[in-house]
């Protein structure tokens, strides 16, 4: 480490404001998603001074846009996302984002504008404690007290957030820290002794699960984020692996796309509102084979009778995420990707034949016939998987990045639009954060200028960040924003209905604005769209647009996501036809 | 973790719930990068995960490299220890995690004062017992003694109990400290 730091001493000392610009530039940052304010002023104006072609600011509307923005930059790139905003309000609107990227262990680092050193704990205007309110809720955060630190502060904030189990990290840089000057440190500086995540995989162990692997009968693979954290390595050693076992594949929400939907061995997603087949199919297996997914009460439903008849291999690089809410029998602590490959070659090596799978694809087959995503279809009104569907036909030749918000659109577009690609799917799965898709959906932008991106939206969702349609129109961001306008929180009176009585307790979308006029009033174009027979000529005349499109699409009103498998219930306990209201008993009803 | 071979274990208990599991209670001491805010970590996760915290010593133990040590004795079932400590290692400055339960792997002390007041006989049965806990005393007047006494947690319990008639006014304890046994490092 001295050695970095006596060659750098010989160099000039400069601001902190220029070590951040810097920082940013070794660490490869080719945009930030930002908005200014007093606490922030001299990285602002070591932005201007740096000039724009280097690093590229996104001013947003809301801080909470910017966080979003640098999630969804780094969902579809693999790479970090960055966000820069102002002390007091503009940390804490970003808070939001922050625990959202943790739940989704997105990679991204927030830099913080804080009051001057000297004025810390003084209640000083714009004050807040940032690393006190964001230390539970980011992989790690830091506040600089001298600028010498700053430099190496920020290659271990990117090292912290991209490696191991990727999160957030938020480095809170105090004004005075800005201003004063200090020598700049490379990325070789970074010492982080006590932090070494494990990647490679304990051989001993992948031989153990080859062995369960090859005298398995009902097998599955249960796959979600962790592999498309894992990067692309990680989702083509998957499609390997399935190749040489012919075992079907599930996955969570989160990792839609690294295995192809249009795959025969593909069994939807499963969980709450997942696929008949891949639900059972998780019930019924003798060998479940857990790739960088964890659990979530979401996919598991009723603990206690999950997958009662398995044996379970767990690979996750997250050692806490192993027997956290469910006992297995044999954890792999390690990186998808090289425990993937791992299992590739050592089922290559071992030549003993695996049994047959025939009797479990017939069952899989039957449970397949159910068509469980299946709904009433209509003539003169849309419904919303119809639109969904259409959506997708009409796109999936195109290079097509998708978002969602959250609620019934969010379900019904993991239901019904496919991905065969990883990174092309960004959705708030852990937080379930309404408002995450429109800013998003301008990180994906702004990261694939040429690409088609298309937010699924909610009526509801979408007004929490309406603003950043501006943010679009501004930076000629051509996203476009798909409203399945149902009038309602749609996933709210669902809940309603089967759970309360029928009692809509505010979850009208009273008031609703004029989506065309509101798009045109941004700057944008507006359509709108009410007949089934209308659908796919908006569709397309939103996608030929060049600039940001509103399409308020109006579907049915009180349609429920289905199938879907009650709070309380076991997987094999799906409603698949219409909700009656006696689905949910009096436990169920306490949890979330 | 111990490698049992998986093919001849039976299926997976899935229920978490534990219903049958038992609390036990555990010393852990934890190595740390000496931060600022690296106790916060500590105590904000046993605070937001709902585990407990018994009590807590910190000290740095280390100058040249900045290390300090946590000792907190918690208790749960054998489920949320597991738990406990991972999530204590998904802190970046959490280096090391031991368990050094007073048992055979380790050994607990505690330091405690106690301030008694009382005169006549009281007070002379005071001295006598400390006497017997060999307690020290490091402060006297007229009419009170600061007696300081080093032990097992329950030795510190017992001798509070004796003090309590005798005119026990304050008590101060230092929460556990713990080291393993033997030659090795923990
Ligand atoms: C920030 C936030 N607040 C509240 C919720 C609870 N919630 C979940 S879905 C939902 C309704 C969403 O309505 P809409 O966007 O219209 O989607 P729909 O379900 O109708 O498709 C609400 C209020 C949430 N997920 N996020
Ligand atoms: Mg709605």
């Amino acid at each position: 480490m001295t050695g970095v730091i006596e060659k750098e001493e010989k160099a000039e000392a400069m601001t902190g404001a220029d070590i951040v610009i810097r920082a940013l530039k070794e660490q490869g940052v080719d945009t930030i998603f930002g908005y200014p304010g007093g606490a922030v002023l001299p990285i602002y104006d070591a932005i201007y001074q740096s000039g724009a072609g280097d690093i590229r600011h996104i001013l947003v509307r809301h801080e909470q846009g910017a966080g979003h923005a640098a999630e969804g930059y780094a969902r579809s790139t693999g790479k970090c996302g960055v966000a820069l905003v102002t002390s007091g309000p503009g940390a804490t609107n970003m808070v939001t984002p922050i625990a959202d990227a943790m739940m989704d262990s997105i990679p991204m680092v927030v830099l913080t504008g804080q009051v001057p050193s000297h004025l810390i704990g003084t209640d000083a205007f714009q004050e807040c404690d940032t690393v006190g309110i964001t230390r539970c809720c980011a992989k790690h955060n830091y506040l600089v007290l001298d600028t010498d630190d700053l430099a190496r502060t920020i290659h271990e904030a990117f090292y912290v957030a991209t490696s191991g189990r990727p999160g957030p990290v938020v480095i809170d840089i105090p004004k005075d820290i800005q201003f004063a000057k200090g020598l700049y440190q490379t990325r070789q500086s970074v010492h982080l002794p006590t932090y070494r995540p494990q990647t490679e995989p304990n051989l001993t162990k992948i031989e153990a699960a080859v062995r369960l692997m090859k005298a398995a009968k009902r097998p599955v693979f249960y796959t979600g984020g962790g592999v498309i954290n894992s990067g692309d390595a990680a989702s083509t050693a998957l499609r390997k692996l399935q190749a040489l076992t012919g075992f079907p594949v599930t996955s969570t929400l989160m990792g839609l796309g690294a295995f192809p939907a249009t795959h025969k061995d593909w069994l939807g997603m499963l969980g709450m509102h997942g696929s008949y087949e891949a639900n059972n199919a998780m019930h019924d297996c003798d060998l479940m084979i857990c790739v960088g997914a964890r659990f979530d009460d979401r996919v598991t439903g009723r603990i206690d009778a999950f997958s009662p008849g398995s044996k379970k291999i767990h690979i996750d690089i997250d050692p806490s995420s192993i027997n956290k809410t469910v006992r297995v029998d044999l954890p792999i602590i390690a990186d998808c990707a090289k425990a993937l490959n791992a299992l590739i070659e050592t089922w290559q090596k071992d030549n003993s034949a695996p049994p047959s799978l025939v009797a479990w694809q017939q069952e899989i087959a039957l449970w397949r016939g159910r068509k469980c995503f299946t709904y009433q279809e209509d003539k003169q009104l849309i419904k919303p998987q119809y639109a969904i569907e259409r959506l997708y036909e009409l796109t999936k030749s195109r290079n097509t990045y998708i978002t969602t918000e959250v609620g019934q659109h969010q379900m019904w577009a993991a239901q019904h639009y496919h991905f065969d690609e990883p990174n092309r799917w960004m959705t708030s799965g852990g937080l379930g954060t309404m408002g995450y898709g429109l800013p998003a959906a301008i990180g994906v932008q702004v990261a694939h200028p040429d690409a088609l991106v298309i937010d699924i939206a909610g009526e509801a969702s979408v007004q929490m960040v309406m603003q950043e349609m501006s943010t679009a129109v501004q930076h000629d961001l051509p996203i476009k924003i798909f409203i399945l306008n149902n009038e309602w929180m749609g996933m709210v009176r669902q809940w309603q209905q089967l759970l309360h009585g029928e009692r809509y307790s505010h979850s009208y979308s009273d008031a609703l604005p004029d989506f065309v006029k509101l798009a045109e009033a941004y700057g944008g174009m507006g359509l709108l769209c009410n007949h089934p027979g209308d659908l796919d000529a908006q569709i397309e005349a939103m996608i030929a647009y060049n600039g940001p499109v509103i399409f308020d699409c109006r579907v049915t009103k009180d349609e429920n996501c289905l199938p879907m498998i009650p709070s309380g219930a076991a997987h094999n306990q799906m409603i698949l036809g219409e909700i009656v209201g006696d689905e949910i008993d009096e436990k169920g009803k306490a949890l979330v | 973790m111990s490698e049992p071979d998986p093919q001849n274990m039976p299926a997976s208990a899935y229920d978490m719930s534990h219903a049958e599991e038992r609390d036990e209670r555990r010393t852990l001491a934890i190595m740390v990068d000496n931060e600022p805010g690296v106790l916060a970590r500590v105590v904000g996760l046993f605070a937001a995960r709902g585990y407990n915290i018994e009590s807590l010593t910190v000290a740095e133990v280390d100058e040249t490299r900045h290390r300090s040590r946590i000792t907190i004795v918690t208790s749960g079932t054998p489920h949320t220890l597991e738990q406990i400590e991972a999530q204590l290692l998904r802190l970046i400055p959490v280096g090391k995690v031991t368990d050094i339960t007073n048992s055979k792997r380790g050994v607990e002390r505690e330091l405690a004062l106690f301030k008694v007041s009382g005169s006549g006989e009281k007070r002379v049965e005071a001295l006598r017992i400390a006497e017997i806990f060999r307690a020290r005393v490091i402060d006297t007047t007229n009419a009170s003694f600061i007696f300081e006494l080093t032990g097992a947690s329950d030795k510190i319990d017992q001798f509070r109990e004796l003090m309590r008639p005798l005119g026990l006014v304050e008590l101060s304890r230092t929460g556990v400290l713990s080291i393993k046994r033997g030659a090795e490092k923990g």
